[in-house]
């Protein structure tokens, strides 16, 4: 039978035992792999080498196979996100609705596209691609909460505020 | 729990219920709920509470009611009063207003006529408990015959029974592709030979514009376990997994509570009902790949996988999860399985056209007046969908297109208007039943530019495992990018044309086969507008910006 030997966190950060918490409660499966890495990315904001590192060595599978699933599935960042996040959905509802426009309001203001973050690591713009709330298009997730019927000066003004510090 | 004891629950929950004079309901779905709705039901509380009222009135948290676009929704009850667009203290008065109308007359400001067609012409079965029972709440559940049907499945029916009257609905899964869930059932309950099966719930909800099992999920949680729980006794399953978007958070909490509150009671877990039978289920959560609808797909992102199809067969129902014969359907599908329980499978074969019975779950969004939820009779035409449910187009323009299912569907013109909305009428138009998702297109959307919009999706979501996918749809992209921007000759279009069958013929999965549906629909429907991009460099809708809108500036100027 073989003996799970301990695999200790990266550092000493609290938040390595909320991620050994989930690891417990799946028995340290390898199947558990996508769980696991979103309760790294729910406590850490994102992915980084040194966390793939520990979650493959605490579930057994190789590193290439930890990379591989986090960088196939969407939801998972490797990237550190700004202080503020900015979801624009791209659903075909909002699509028609106008959220292209929402893009390039952020883009003149922010000077950012989909999926970069500021030079002063404010304000991180990503797109979604459907977040289910078509009866509000064109839609947003403003730090985690949903604004229904958004029109590009909003978006301006929501990045005047965020880019100036006065949130 | 046996069946006594669960009418006792409903008993109790009802008197303690019928014991307040006025019941308020405010809509915590997630579109009321970032309308701020919390914060009303909260108002609402508080002015309660300054009158004193708090013991004969009761505010609750329900589901969706449907109308998103008018959100936040509130009703009153028993009179049955609905209130539209209200706002928080902060910003109003309408829930004192509200309140301190409550036993005298209600507020003309707010009031939405509940007698809208909106609501009289939808018939629900699947969302019949959405917007009047509160999600959370297990017993709220069970005054609404919740979970007479798995009690009744356990033990008064063989498991052949069971799949009998699921034939006898004439169920199909409600996931798009319409295949008849009875034999689905039936299949794996003969799959294998003895050992592991398992049961999933397709809850990975990623047609853009389609928000149906969302609000299942968050409206009535219970309805879906227990439909999962009487398919696993059908099949003869113990393990369950209910695989989620992460882009859902309220409906994983509000099914983390409904799967907790039916283990409490003994609903799910070991020993159901007194009885032999077991069934646990988990979550698992979804990390946004589209391709992880496809059943295959599926299953290896549950494994922990990257969520990428392998050929079938051998289909899931022989060898799905780690190898064992699974049952994989969708949210819609299994919710729709307790009242063909509890009514028969004749009842709800009443309902609905020949081949498509019983309803439909619509999520109407785009440029329609009343964009939300409906539910309506399989073989309601479109027409009624958009005009009479939908109120028509805003704004005074002119009806274009509706997009059924999503990136694997097509757009339905005008001309098909008065045709029933059901799986076969649907695919003989060039596009198929899908989820739900049904968008309304006015002359605002350039169709070209729509057909781009969905290759442009297909692309970053293929999976890359089949070059015909994986390649393809970046080639039919840019082929599409090249006619929006002005800059395509006719060659170019039959090339695209050859691609989309060669795509179609050759994918592995469903997300390449049907990758090409919106461009040959479009094609179908709307050749001219491809033609005067390409040969005109113009774009009537004036919606692709680099190319000459001579046409629109003139009518302007005119």
């Amino acid at each position: 039978m073989q003996v799970y030997q301990a695999v200790t966190p990266p550092s000493e950060d609290k938040r390595w035992r909320i991620v050994e918490g989930t690891m417990r409660r799946h028995g340290r499966q390898p199947d558990s792999l996508i769980e696991v890495l979103h309760t790294v990315q729910e406590s850490f904001g994102y992915l980084d080498n040194q966390s793939l590192e520990f979650v493959a060595r605490s579930l057994r599978l190789p590193y290439s196979k930890v990379f591989g699933v986090a960088t196939f599935y969407h939801f998972f960042s490797l990237k550190p996100k700004g202080f503020h996040t900015c979801v624009v959905c791209t659903g075909t509802a909002c699509y028609i609705k106008g959220s292209p426009a929402l893009l390039k309001s952020v883009e003149q203001e922010a000077h950012i596209k989909p999926s970069e973050t500021t030079p002063d690591n404010q304000v991180s713009l990503l797109t979604a691609r459907c977040i289910g709330s078509c009866g509000l298009a064109p839609a947003v997730v403003f730090d985690g909460e949903i604004s229904g019927k958004v029109q590009p000066e909003d978006m301006a003004k929501r990045m005047r505020r965020w880019l100036h510090h006065d949130a | 729990m046996t069946h006594e004891e669960l009418q006792e629950i409903a008993r109790k929950e009802k008197e303690r219920q019928q014991g307040f004079r006025r019941k308020v309901h405010v809509c915590m779905a997630a579109a009321c709920l970032s309308q701020r709705s919390d914060q009303v039901k909260a108002g609402i509380e508080a002015r309660l509470k300054e009158k004193n009222l708090e013991g004969g009135c009761h505010v609750k948290g329900v589901g969706c009611m449907g109308l998103c676009a008018a959100g936040p929704l509130v009703s009153v009850e028993p009179d049955g009063t609905l209130y539209q667009n209200v706002r928080p203290s902060d910003e109003t008065t309408d829930t004192a207003d509200i309140v301190d109308g409550l036993d005298s007359a209600p507020v003309p400001r707010l009031q939405l006529d509940p007698n809208l067609p909106f609501f009289k012409a939808q018939t629900k079965i699947v969302l019949e408990n959405s917007g009047k029972i509160d999600p959370e709440s297990i017993e709220d559940y069970i005054t609404q015959s919740g979970y007479e049907a798995l009690l009744k499945a356990i033990t008064s029916m063989t498991s052949a029974e069971v799949i009998d009257q699921v034939s006898k609905s004439g169920l199909r899964g409600r996931g798009g592709a319409g295949y008849p869930t009875g034999l689905k059932w039936s299949t794996v309950s003969k799959a294998g030979n003895g050992g592991m099966k398992y049961v999933i719930c397709n809850a990975d909800e990623g047609d853009p514009g389609a928000f149906m099992d969302r609000s299942v999920l968050e409206s009535d949680p219970q309805r879906v376990l227990e439909g999962m729980a009487i398919a696993a006794y059908a099949v003869g399953a113990s393990r369950g997994y209910i695989y989620v978007r992460a882009e859902y958070p309220l409906a994983i909490k509000r099914l983390k509570t409904a799967i907790k509150q039916a283990e409490k009671l003994g609903l799910l877990g070991d020993k159901i009902g007194e009885s032999n039978f077991s069934f646990h289920i988990d979550i698992r959560l979804g990390a946004g790949a589209f391709v992880c609808g496809e059943e295959t797909a599926l299953i290896a992102s549950v494994e922990g996988k990257r969520g990428q199809p392998r050929s079938r067969p051998p289909y899931p129902a022989q060898q799905g999860l780690w190898g064992a014969p699974t049952l994989i359907n969708n949210v819609e599908t299994f919710a729709n399985v307790p009242p063909i329980i509890r009514n028969g499978g004749q009842w709800y074969a009443s309902i609905g056209t020949e081949k498509s019975k019983g309803t439909k779950v619509f999520a109407l969004a785009g440029r329609v007046t009343n964009t939300g939820l409906i539910e309506v009779p399989m073989g309601m035409t479109l027409r009624d969908i958009i005009f009479k449910l939908g109120g028509g187009i805003p704004g005074g323009r002119r009806f274009k297109a509706a997009q059924t299912g999503g990136p694997s569907g097509g757009c339905v013109p005008e001309q098909f208007l008065d045709m029933p909305v059901d799986y076969e009428s649907l695919a003989k138009v060039g596009s198929i039943m899908g989820s739900g998702g049904l968008i309304v297109m006015d002359d605002s959307s350039c169709m070209v530019d729509v057909a781009k919009f969905f290759m442009d999706f297909c692309q970053s979501e293929s999976c890359g495992k089949c070059v015909p996918c994986r390649v393809g749809t970046v080639h039919m992209h840019n082929l599409l990018e090249k006619i929006t921007h002005g800059k395509a000759t006719a060659g170019d279009l039959e090339l695209l044309e050859s691609l989309c069958d060669s795509v179609k013929a050759t994918s592995l999965c469903g997300l390449g086969q049907t990758a090409p549906n919106p461009v040959l629909s479009t094609l179908l429907y709307f050749r001219d507008e491809y033609l005067q991009h390409i040969r005109e460099q113009k774009c009537s809708a004036g919606v692709c910006a680099t190319i000459d809108h001579s046409a629109e500036t003139a009518e302007v100027k005119a």
